[in-house]
């Protein structure tokens, strides 16, 4: 076992896991963060995207240990006082989700979208979110959803 | 999918983490991003006894320059290169081919050193790197060598890299002002390229001066073409002559077969590319 120091949506945890821990499974398992979720466990649909120091990383393919000493921000943690994020907001009102099986991992890597390209084009939009496979075909009102948080705020 | 289990060791130095390799021998396993390696160890292609993890050596990350050679650490992530101006000023063909790996995810984990030695031929690192005539820096128990990226890749997932060693840094001689460009088919979004192909351009008086070409996965390494890189220097930068000179785009090349095109649609591909490239290259 490898003793971890990782600050989780502004918690601080020690915890000791296997090496072999993927961090998504440490969040899962070991802290109860059951919003990210586990996809394709093979690195391709982007469900499982969390920030990692503020990066957006998939948690399938970075181990816990990796996280050692940073700091990682999931769906449960960008909620502040009650109140949802903006993204989390426009893909309510944009029904940006059918199933919403790929929404935890849409919303986290369109804040890391906007944050590196506050005004993106709808083709830049579409291109950020290549990572990331939402199998109800439900990509236009994702689009939709971030370019509303885009034009609102200028990004974050 | 699980890994199976191994001891992990984090090394904060290149000293010990050479060190490490020593001890662990053929059973260990270098963690770079692991953008590539996670996704072996967790389908259980490979099973080290021991993971060595570079990710908290802070000697191997970065972009210098020395004079009129850029310096790459090897643990530099792509994203950290595609923000750096000193790579849009001096290597802008690495700038283009690494803004076409993968999705924004992988770029902000995987990095250029792991992807290098990795060396899966149809990955779109080790062409730009060959075309910008980089040389690549390894260290082992002996102390650092250099090896020309013409030498460095050896076959299908091999490099010049020996077990005992790492490799440290990149460093590709300046091609400030040059054009550049990849060209990448895909099927389908943020996936491995059928045929890529980068193409860095020097034009001076309205002629192409000189043209470096790398073509990805049309062997079992990254390959350079020769004869277009011959036929193009000294001559126009119009349409047609550049399509004359990119028709011999596949010559000498090997190409695999696969699901995604036998080997003949993978030598067309890379004429046409070849065109494209070096006409977004030169800006027409």
């Amino acid at each position: 076992m490898t003793r971890i120091t990782v600050t989780v949506d502004g918690q601080k945890n020690v915890d000791d896991v296997e090496p072999r821990t993927l961090l998504v499974h440490y969040l899962r398992e070991t802290l109860g963060k059951v919003g990210t979720v586990v996809g394709c466990d093979t690195s391709n649909c982007g469900a499982c995207t969390v920030h990692l120091d503020g990066r957006s990383v998939k948690s399938c393919n970075v181990l816990a240990v990796q996280a050692d000493g940073h700091e990682v921000t999931t769906i449960e943690g960008i909620a502040a006082n009650g109140e949802l994020h903006p993204m989390q907001q426009a893909f309510h009102e944009c029904h940006a989700l059918q199933c919403g099986y790929c929404t935890p991992g849409m919303i986290m890597q369109a804040i890391d979208l906007l944050n590196d390209n506050p005004n993106p084009s709808e083709a830049e939009i579409r291109a950020g979110l290549e990572g990331n496979l939402c199998r109800c075909t439900g990509y236009h009102n994702i689009v939709k959803a971030v370019a509303q948080v885009a034009g609102q705020k200028g990004g974050e | 999918m699980i890994p199976a289990a191994f001891d992990y060791v984090a090394p904060t130095t290149v000293a010990d983490a050479l060190a490490a390799l020593a001890e662990g021998g053929d059973e260990a396993k270098v963690l770079a991003g692991g953008q590539s390696l996670l996704p072996i160890l967790r389908m259980r292609l490979n099973a080290p006894e021991t993971v060595i993890d570079l990710g908290k050596i802070e000697e191997l990350r970065g972009i210098s320059e020395d004079g009129d050679t850029l310096v790459i650490g090897a643990m530099t992530t792509y994203a950290d290169l595609l923000a750096s101006d000193l790579v849009t000023e001096h290597a802008a063909l690495l700038r283009a081919a690494i803004a076409e790996v993968a999705d924004p995810q992988i770029r902000h984990r995987g990095t250029i050193g792991g992807a290098l030695v990795h060396a899966d031929p149809a990955g779109d690192v080790g062409a730009p790197v060959l075309a910008l005539d980089a040389d690549l820096v390894i260290t082992g128990p002996g102390g650092e060598r250099t090896v020309a990226a013409s030498d460095f890749f050896e076959d299908l997932f091999t490099t010049a890299v020996g077990e005992d060693e790492l490799l440290t840094s990149i460093r590709i001689p300046k091609h400030t002002g040059w054009g550049a460009a990849y060209e990448k088919f895909v099927r389908v979004a943020h996936q491995w390229s059928i045929v890529a192909v980068a193409a860095t351009v020097k034009v001076a008086d309205g002629q192409i001066a000189e043209a470096k070409i790398g073509l990805t996965n049309m062997g079992s390494t990254p390959l350079r073409a020769a004869s277009v890189e011959a036929a193009l220097a000294g001559g126009s930068t119009d349409a047609a002559a550049v399509a004359a000179a990119s028709a011999s785009a596949a010559d000498g090349t090997n190409p695999p077969s696969d699901l995604n095109g036998d080997a003949d649609y993978r030598k067309h591909l890379a004429t046409v590319l070849t065109r494209r490239a070096v006409l977004a290259a030169v800006g027409s």
